[in-house]
């Protein structure tokens, strides 16, 4: 039993968290994030870093590595809020690799890993997307349909306008598609879900990480009453409920990592048990955080309510904390049903 | 990162399931009340040291297995999987054993060891008093010396199993001069003399696990001074550290199969189906399994990194809290059984009120938390 990282895994979290400590300071994604446009110079340094092929097969053009890794970097994003659309990018690169046939993922996914294709993920009803993340960048969407099919349009077959989401560190279109727009995904579209919601959740794990720091610094230097307000239980505690809500997030966050790596059969229940878990936590996590800064917290000037923005759109993504414990739900009389029959 | 256990790990899980299921427990006694209970429970202890199984975690030398935490961990889930009865012994078995082998002398590991293993010594605990819970540091039993022998009074409270216990693990102030924390004592208390008095508490769900202790003079000597005169608190947080550690482990497994029983429960009223039943129950799942994964990365890593990180404060806290969540959400799915006095369900609910104060309530463990694994500072109160 062994949760830690292996030397390679630490290398690629270590450089991850200094270059965005540099390169995706809070003023420079705020900056970003008031102008509404992506950080190209940031984008294209990762893509040439190798960071969007990660977990993609190296024949592809990918470096070959697996979720772990994935979600090594998704974290990393998340605790920064970098404004670059990664986590669209890989949602798609991620259904088409295990929903395409050969032929598909030959086609498409070199540009996905390198970056030079910007792709996007979103789920459409009577073929509208409301609310694709990174779509307005997106040079290839994926849509999800309610059947579990999915399809593959580019940006040019599809009617997309740019929308703006409550978080502006990404971008957000409404993307709209005839019935015989693109082209239909040869094999299962959900295949890849699982990998995406680890995307995801780990995303929601780095920015849970950062409210909390950012809420712990704040506490200890504002002073009320004469003494930190940290000191007061109502507020150290409320930090302490933090810090269980995000462990609960990590831990099975990666589990699930480990899982689509080492132990697929409980991918798909591990996946789900991750994005509610993390959503919820987002959610929590962040508007705890708001609160814990008192009055600064409500303010745009402060970089709290970016967190809780990000926070919502990806408790969100891929379904959120009742629809995956609806999932699990399922998952679990499953399981009663397959031992009661055994 | 890898989840998995190796062969040897997987080697002595499964013989211990095989020891376990080839020599199940005597079926648990109908009447007879709690003393039939003991009794049973002190058998079943003789059986688990017969077989060398009473203390895997203890050094060889000292009768046990030399387990590693990882062992020792898997020992107890797999104790909890197969729902045999907790030792009788519990408390000599994971705290007084191990805070003798890191304060007693050579002369006390061998005279004490051996009976706390074979359960013909039982042990209990006592530390709590009525007005010293959440500030143990604050205790006014009063211990003072005459020849070489300690003279003690006072009351202590929350001492399970103090009814059968030859031994108790005491914590007696010996200096009033000095800083409450540093005029603490550990002693070893005869508990078969007249001089202490145990009077049963009885507990929200009507039997008594726990009792109070009257001492008056009762007579302890110098050599069962453990850990030195005036060091009792830091043996004392010795016994507190070690008080979940292993325990824990069973603790969720039993979790574990309640949540199954209650899923097993809403299927067969059709309640499955239902959205806010599923929904609740998918929670719980997410709760046990975050349980056991931050369980078992807070004893690896602190195994294989020497420092602990903040799961261990986290873990007790979870479990507590989803117990007593789950145990409610039973009454709804379960139905009147649940609500009916003597039943397993009604038992289970009621007990669970207990976990978020026994062994450290949870607002203890959300200071500790704030202050120790976030570094929030305390806020200072006139004392």
């Amino acid at each position: 039993m062994d949760f830690g990282l292996t030397d390679d895994q630490r290398q690629i979290q270590r450089t991850a968290r200094e270059l965005l400590g540099e390169r995706a300071k809070p003023e420079r994604v705020r900056e970003h994030a008031e102008a509404g446009r992506m950080d190209g110079e940031l984008w294209r340094e990762l893509c040439e870093l190798g960071w969007t092929g990660i977990a993609l097969p190296e024949e592809l053009g990918g470096q070959g590595l697996g979720a772990i890794e994935l979600s090594i970097l998704c974290e990393e994003l998340g605790r920064s809020l970098a404004p670059v659309p990664f986590l669209p990018s890989v949602l798609a690169a991620t259904v088409i690799e295990h929903g395409g046939s050969p032929e598909q993922q030959e086609r498409w996914l070199p540009g996905l890993a390198s970056g030079e294709t910007i792709g996007a993920l979103g789920t459409s009803v009577d073929g509208t997307a409301e609310l694709v993340i990174g779509g307005a960048d997106a040079a290839l969407i994926v849509l999800l349909d309610d059947d579990g099919g999915g399809r593959v349009v580019s940006a040019e077959q599809a009617d997309v306008s740019a929308v703006a989401s409550i978080d502006p560190t990404r971008s957000a279109a409404r993307v709209s598609v005839a019935d015989d727009a693109g082209e239909a995904l040869a094999g299962d579209a959900c295949a890849g879900l699982g990998r995406g919601l680890v995307a995801v959740s780990s995303e929601l794990v780095g920015v849970c990480d950062r409210a909390l720091e950012m809420t712990v610094a704040y506490v200890k230097d504002r002073k009320q009453f004469g003494v930190p307000v940290g000191s007061y239980q109502a507020v150290s505690h409320r930090c302490a409920q933090m810090l269980l809500d995000t462990e609960k997030a990590r831990s099975t966050a990666a589990f699930a990592a480990w899982a689509a790596d080492s132990e697929p059969a409980r991918l798909a229940e591990a996946a789900a048990m991750a994005k509610a878990a993390a959503s919820d936590a987002g959610r929590e996590v962040t508007a705890s955080a708001i609160q814990a800064h008192g009055g600064i917290g409500f303010t745009w000037e402060a970089d709290i309510h970016w967190l809780y923005k990000r926070a919502h759109i990806d408790a969100a993504l891929l379904g959120g904390a009742k629809r995956h414990r609806a999932r699990l739900a399922g998952i679990l009389a499953d399981q009663l049903g397959a031992s009661a029959a055994a | 990162m890898d989840l998995t256990f190796t062969p040897e790990q997987t080697a002595f899980r499964e013989d211990l399931r095989a020891w376990l299921a080839e020599n199940p427990p005597e079926p648990k006694p109908t009447d007879g009340g709690e003393d039939a209970e003991f009794t049973y429970r002190r058998n079943w202890q003789r059986r688990l040291y017969d077989a060398g199984w009473a203390a895997p975690s203890w050094p060889t030398e000292y009768g046990g297995r030399g387990a590693t935490p990882t062992e020792s961990a898997i020992y107890f889930e797999e104790i909890g999987r197969a729902r045999v009865p907790f030792s009788a012994n519990t408390l000599g078995l994971l705290l007084g054993g191990p805070t003798l082998m890191v304060w007693g002398t050579d002369e006390q590991k061998e005279r004490y060891l051996p009976p706390i293993l074979s359960a013909e010594e039982i042990w209990c605990q006592g530390f709590s008093e009525p007005d010293a819970g959440s500030d143990l540091a604050a205790l006014k039993t009063r211990a003072v010396k005459d020849g070489d022998e300690w003279v003690v009074s006072g009351q202590k409270v929350w001492t399970s199993g103090a009814q059968y216990a030859k031994w108790c693990m005491l914590v007696a102030r010996t200096d009033s001069e000095v800083a409450k924390h540093k005029g603490l004592t550990y002693f070893l208390m005869d508990m078969e003399q007249d001089a202490v008095q145990v009077r049963p508490l009885r507990q929200i769900t009507g039997e008594a696990e726990f009792n109070e202790l009257f001492i008056e003079e009762a007579r302890i000597p110098d050599a069962n001074v453990v850990g030195g005169v005036g060091n009792g608190w830091k043996v004392a947080l010795t016994t507190l550290m070690n008080e979940r550690a292993g325990l824990g482990f069973a603790l969720q497994i039993r979790l574990r199969q309640l949540l199954d029983d209650v899923i097993a429960k809403a299927a067969e009223r059709g309640l499955l189906e239902d959205p806010l039943y599923a929904d609740a129950l998918a929670e719980m799942h997410v709760r046990c399994e975050s349980l056991r994964l931050l369980a078992w990365k807070g004893l690896t890593d602190a195994e294989r990194y020497g420092q602990p990180g903040p799961e261990g404060s986290l873990v007790k806290w979870l479990w507590s809290d989803t117990n007593q969540r789950l145990t409610e959400l039973a009454v709804d799915i379960v139905g009147p059984e649940a609500l009916t006095a003597g039943t397993s369900w009604s038992y289970e609910f009621l007990r669970a009120r207990g976990n978020t104060i026994e062994g450290g309530t949870t607002e203890v463990l959300k200071n500790i938390v704030a202050e120790r694994v976030l570094g929030l500072p305390r806020l200072k109160v006139a004392v």
